[in-house]
């Protein structure tokens, strides 16, 4: 089967969109990067697309709160043709600010119909600061979501200042019970980190790093896959090599980020 | 003042961190703040209906967990005081701008950019807080240079009914023509003139020319010889913008003493010659000291661009302007470098003064003059890179923290950004470019404003109390993101222009005649070029150093093409002239010529200074104290000083992960270590890395400028090799960062430091590709007394290190891996204690005040040379478990962070260290000798790795151990230190843990 083609969104202040395209290619899909004006300018662009990508970055500098302004410049330019493609046997994937832009459309966790309202949020860290750090995560193995599929953790790194999660309590009540919360950041030994940073790196409720629509082909994350594609991009690769050497042990080649991208290409086959 | 029709109030309903962290950090500084709230304002002055400003209100409020008011204030309840903090006018306002252009899409209108929309924010604050204490926390709020602020008690507010409408429109009358200035005055008019500016109608001046009578007799000599009339402001301006030490040098190009040719020329470009000419075919340099940034070859396709800027005046008074327009300002000269290279990384360096002295400094004798603190200093620069860096989606992988007092008066801001760039575009190229007479001058970014006027004339002068505010800028990084993408992942490649240059100090005046040098002329209709309010002169506009802006050369054939292309990428650009081979630089303004200058007289007439120099290097007093029986205390001291203690609170703030270039971190190993040496993969497909590090010895210079280069050399070369780069495949870029340098001595100082560099560029074959320097880092004002003060840094030179890994899978980290594990040294240690970082904590700790010591490190380039050809093998070879690169605190240093970057045990034996003549345990273990390398080795390797060592001094030191314990035995087979890795690991973070 032909591979699937994925859009990568970019302009404005994206800035994660070569290496989430690069991502996607090696996990074999034909990706193409896209500037925004490009589709608001011939909309049925987004026709011939498979996969949709909001990728990280920091659109119009997170100014007035991250992705609100590209989530509004979408709404009064791209809406409709965005709500057909994901009414679509399609999948879409935001990271980071693209996972902010998506909250802020209302694309995810859209636990109403007709989708579109903001129903949670990912508000400044409670550190106030930036973090740029590798984390743990746990994947709800009872989670419908496409992306996460036969992953049971992930050791990728986060790079925000507004990632924390907040709900209200029943919204978080229906987002567990639908198993939409599809990553939980953890302590190394596993556990569920509870709010305790910096495996918490942002202070989100219940330490909820990633949600998902109701179909699971919508997946909004904040910590980012694309940077570990490969094994030599891991914090601790130089360690782990010299641990499977003495093991003799192969080193692996590829990052543990990987398979979110090649489940996305799996859907389709 | 004027008044918007609407104000837009933006509160949580749900606990909001910025408003917690704020009153912890107040509090912890004394104030008795009980609680905070932030408020975001916007100020809208748009014509809009009630359900219109609803909606807009709607876009800007995150319904979960914020609310709004329109037109009514929040008014929270019981509050003690409330700040506004506001902009001045126009001050670049980047949330402004945003929402402009949410409202914009909202309505499909077009607004004034810099009239429509403002923003504040409101801070409210409870706690038994005084007026005083009120006015000092506004202070760490905001900034009287670019911001304005308004104090009110709960009970004004109330009446006042809110913070107020108004809002920070820029109303200027002024005269906008170009006048003449005569030059036919008295010596003593003309010295002013030079020194404090064009004198306005009302008798003031309009800032610092920073020309002096040797430069103003040139002047005036070819405008009575050549041009037979007086030259017109806007000449002058441009003339002074181009002939300044910031722009063209003038010190390292003066005549030196002997030195004929200058000392840019006789050492750091002559180095570099020698070295390309020695190394012949493997040669690396592709294009050094005439573009934007210097280049190296990456492989068959690519070419790597580094530069490193210094942006220290501006950051001394708006640290987080300066050091944010300084990132965002390298970043151009990555995209300017060849057609526009790709920046993949950034660099960044800051010396400071220690943050936590609180003795104010001050400008004049008045108390309001005081300078911002030395702690206020460090964050707001922090930040200021922070979301530059970040912004613009550039990792920021490699840099340092340096601390000493004399940067109190101006602080060291160095930032670098490294492009990437094919080889060829289109089958020519890429790295050589010619603007072509009858190209269109095209201006692309944000528009003109009065921002940074002076900024090069202002930084090569010595900072008082008349600098200009001006000179302070604030940075867009997502103006700039949209045309780096647009020309360097498009245009270029489209083929769609000639030339490319950035804007940065002197503005157009710079840009435009700098690319007319490739095709002889230019002419420019400055009423063209766009503003950002009216009001203007000429000067300003042709000098304006508002930011976020590139001058690029556009073909006819192609203008269309670019224009559209620009416009759909949502980034203004402007037709602003046209590039001429007639030898002159022509400037109109509304039809009149007010600049009309032989470009050959601009470029090259600046006549060459002559300066003598004197030097000796100085002696210290020997302060004689004992060798301690038990180190342990020290070494656990020596983790936590400033200058070796943990700056992770830096390295995890900037993205060093984004581009997913990342290969060796800023923080290496399970404890999370600071290394000396980063790498990046920056294309992903391919398995070659750039290998980026520093040295820097701002100490060593109060001994020997001389062995203060060499040494600096040495680590930027060292800590890059022990990470996996190829000798053969490094280069070098030097910042001087120096003082009063129209004094003799420092001028002395300075000639040594630059034969050194020649020398050991020259020995490690390793070329120097860019420079930039910074010659006046001093500060003239009152201490807390109001004693008169003169505070000079010491002569710092940053010597960046850049090369290129042939595969990444030959760097290491310095964290030790597995107990067990043999430690070795590689290289000799001697007594070397001058200028180190022991002697001075010793100091300190004894006297209160730093030792310096005579014996400054020397560097053996044929024995390190050796030693580095040692590790390149081993480490190819995959022997090498842990590499370190031995610097500032010495090998006690290196043992530690070996053993808290894997938190490991370590025991060592001091008797086996390879040395000479050194009979105490302390400067064994602190002395900062140059060339040595500490690794760890797995048993296994053990027969392998000696038999590579066995032309140079090493030795098995030890062990790594996993009882967490660092043991070290004495000369005389005592144990003098034992320290758990966990307690030394925590005393190497809790330096900084406030910050």
């Amino acid at each position: 089967m032909a591979k699937p083609k994925a859009l990568i969104l970019t302009g404005y202040g994206i800035n994660c969109d070569e290496e989430t395209r690069f991502s996607f290619e090696i996990a074999g899909a034909h990706a193409t990067i896209i500037h925004i004006n490009d589709i608001i300018e011939n909309k049925s662009l987004l026709n011939s697309y498979q996969i949709f990508a909001f990728p990280g970055g920091f659109s119009y500098g997170d100014d007035t709160g991250s992705g609100k302004a590209l989530a509004n410049k979408i709404k009064y330019n791209l809406y409709e043709e965005m709500m057909s493609f994901i009414n679509r046997d399609t999948l879409m994937i935001g990271i980071c600010n693209g996972f902010q832009v998506m909250v802020n459309l209302g694309i995810v966790p859209a636990l109403t119909q007709p989708i579109g309202n903001v129903e949670v949020s990912l508000e400044h860290n409670t550190t106030f600061r930036f973090q740029c750090r590798w984390v743990d995560l746990r994947i709800n193995l009872h989670s419908n979501c496409v992306f996460t599929k036969g992953i049971d953790t992930l050791h990728i790194p986060v790079a925000h200042g507004e990632g924390n999660f907040v709900a209200s309590q029943h919204i978080i009540d229906t987002l567990s019970k639908n198993n939409q919360i599809v990553m939980h950041y953890i302590k190394p030994d596993g556990t569920l980190a509870q709010g305790q940073f910096p495996y918490n790196p942002n202070g989100s409720m219940m330490d909820i790093a990633a949600i998902c629509d109701t179909t699971g082909r919508i997946m909004g994350m904040m910590p980012h896959p694309e940077r570990h594609i490969y094994f030599m991009q891991r914090d601790d690769w130089t360690y782990l090599r010299e641990l499977s050497k003495r093991q003799q042990k192969e080193i692996p080649q590829y990052g543990e980020g990987l398979q979110i991208f090649k489940n996305a290409v799996e859907y389709y086959k | 003042m004027e008044l918007a029709r609407y104000r837009i109030e933006i509160y949580y309903t749900i606990p909001d961190s910025r408003g917690t962290v704020l009153q912890q950090k107040l509090q912890r500084l004394g104030f008795p703040v009980s609680k905070c709230i932030r408020t975001d304002n916007y100020l809208i002055n748009i014509p809009l209906n009630d359900s219109q400003i609803e909606k807009v209100a709607r876009a800007l409020v995150q319904p979960v967990t914020q609310n709004y008011t329109i037109n009514k204030p929040y008014a929270p309840s019981d509050f003690r005081y409330v700040v506004e903090i506001g902009y001045l006018p126009g001050v670049t306002d980047n949330v402004a701008h945003t929402t402009r252009e949410i409202i914009e899409d909202t309505f499909k209108i077009q607004c004034d950019p810099e009239k429509c929309v403002f923003t504040s924010s409101t801070y409210f604050f409870w706690g038994e807080l005084k007026i005083d204490a009120i006015h000092e926390i506004s202070l760490e709020l905001y900034n009287p240079l670019i911001q304005r602020s308004l104090i009110l008690s709960y009970d004004e507010y109330i009446k006042n009914g809110g913070m107020g409408n108004a809002i920070p429109v820029v109303t200027l009358h002024e005269d906008t023509k170009a006048e003449v200035v005569s030059l036919d005055v008295p010596e003593d008019e003309l010295i002013a003139l030079g020194r404090e500016g064009i004198k306005n109608p009302d008798g003031s001046r309009r800032g610092p020319l920073a020309l002096d009578m040797l430069s103003l007799e040139a002047i005036k000599k070819y405008y009575r010889d050549i041009e037979k009339r007086n030259p017109t402001d806007v000449e002058l301006e441009s003339i002074a913008q181009t002939w300044s030490e910031h722009c063209k040098h003038t010190i390292f190009a003066a005549q030196l003493d002997n030195i004929h040719d200058g000392i840019f020329k006789h050492y750091i470009k002559e180095a570099t010659l020698r070295i390309r000419r020695e190394k012949g075919k493997h040669d690396i340099c592709v294009s050094v000291f005439s573009d934007n940034a210097g280049g190296i070859e990456f492989d068959d396709d690519y070419v790597i661009a580094d530069k490193v800027e210094t942006h220290n005046s501006p950051s001394a008074l708006d640290p987080f302007g300066g050091a944010i327009t300084g990132i965002v300002g390298v970043n151009r000269d990555a995209i300017g470098f060849g057609l526009g290279s790709k920046p993949v990384a950034n660099r960044y360096g800051f010396c400071f003064a220690n943050p936590f002295d609180t003795k104010p400094l001050y400008k004049s004798k008045d108390p309001n003059s005081k300078m911002l603190s030395p702690r206020r200093i460090m964050e707001g620069v922090i930040h200021g890179v922070n979301v530059g860096g970040n912004c613009s989606g550039i990792p920021t992988p490699q840099g340092f923290v340096y601390f000493d007092d004399r940067y109190k008066g101006k602080p060291l801001v160095f930032v670098g950004t490294v492009g990437l760039i094919p080889k060829k575009i289109k089958g020519k190229s890429s790295v050589h470019k010619k603007a072509m007479p009858g190209d269109n001058i095209v201006m692309v970014g944000g528009r003109v404003g009065r921002d940074g006027i002076h900024g090069a004339t202002f930084s090569s002068e010595a900072l008082t109390s008349g600098s200009p505010a001006t000179a302070v800028q604030i940075g867009d990084p997502i103006t700039q993101k949209k045309f780096s993408d647009a020309i360097v992942k498009e245009a270029r490649d489209l083929g769609l222009y000639h030339s490319i240059t950035d804007n940065g100090a002197g503005g157009l005046s710079c840009s435009v005649s700098e690319m007319a040098r490739e095709a002889g002329g230019f002419i420019v209709y400055l009423e063209k070029v766009p503003l950002k309010y009216p009001g203007l002169a000429p000067w300003q506009i042709w000098l304006s150093e508002s930011q976020e802006r590139m001058t690029l050369s556009v073909p006819d054939e192609t203008l269309e093409d670019f224009i559209n292309l620009m416009k759909r990428r949502g980034v203004e650009a402007w037709v602003i002239g046209k590039f001429t081979d007639s030898g002159r630089g022509i400037v109109y303004y509304n039809g009149e010529i007010v600049f009309n200058i032989d470009l050959h007289f601009l470029h090259e007439g600046l006549p060459q200074k002559t300066l003598t120099s004197t030097y000796t290097p100085k002696s210290h007093p020997y302060h004689e104290f004992d060798d301690p029986e038990n180190i342990t205390e020290h070494f656990i001291a020596m983790v936590k000083r400033l200058n070796t203690a943990s700056f992770e609170f830096i390295s995890t703030q900037y993205d060093h992960e984004v581009q997913g270039n990342s290969v060796i971190k800023p923080l290496q190993g399970k404890g999370k270590v600071n290394g000396n040496a980063t790498v990046i993969r920056p294309l992903l497909q391919s398995t070659k890395g750039v290998v980026f590090s520093q040295g820097l010895y701002p100490s060593y210079s109060d001994i020997d400028t001389y062995w203060m280069a060499a040494c600096s050399i040495d680590t930027a070369i060292r800590n890059a090799v022990a990470t996996g780069c190829d000798l053969d495949k490094l280069a070098l870029l030097d910042n001087f960062c120096w003082c009063d340098s129209t004094n003799p001595y420092r001028l002395g100082q300075l000639k040594e430091a630059a034969r050194a560099c020649y020398d050991f560029a020259v020995a490690y074959k390793t070329p120097f590709i860019s420079g930039k320097d910074s010659m006046f880092n001093d500060f003239k004002g009152y201490d807390e007394h109001f004693n008169e003060v003169f505070i000079s840094v010491p002569p710092t030179l940053l010597i960046s290190s850049i090369g290129v890994v042939s595969d990444i899978a030959y760097c290491q980290t310095l964290d030790f891996k597995n107990a067990g594990d043999y430690i070795y040294i590689l290289g000799i240690t001697r007594d070397e204690l001058g200028g180190s970082e022991y002697l001075a904590y010793m100091g300190e700790t004894l006297s209160g005040e730093r030792y310096i010591g005579n014996t400054v490190p020397h560097v053996d380039t044929i024995m390190n040379t050796k030693v580095y050809r040692v590790i390149e093998k081993a480490l190819r070879a995959g022997l090498i478990a842990s590499s370190v690169s031995i610097e500032r605190g010495g090998i006690a240093l290196a043992i530690a962070k070996s053993a808290m970057g894997g938190l490991l045990g370590a025991h060592i034996d001091l008797q086996a260290i390879p040395q000479e003549n050194i009979y105490r345990n302390d400067t064994l273990l602190f002395s900062e000798s140059q060339g040595r390398i500490l690794v760890s080795i797995a048993p296994e390797n053990k027969t392998q790795f000696e038999k590579l060592c066995k032309d140079i001094p090493f030795a098995n030191i030890g062990q790594v151990t996993d009882n967490s314990l660092i043991r070290i035995n004495a000369l005389n087979g005592n144990e003098i230190v034992s320290v758990s890795v966990i307690d030394l690991h925590s005393a190497y973070k809790s330096t900084f843990s406030e910050f």
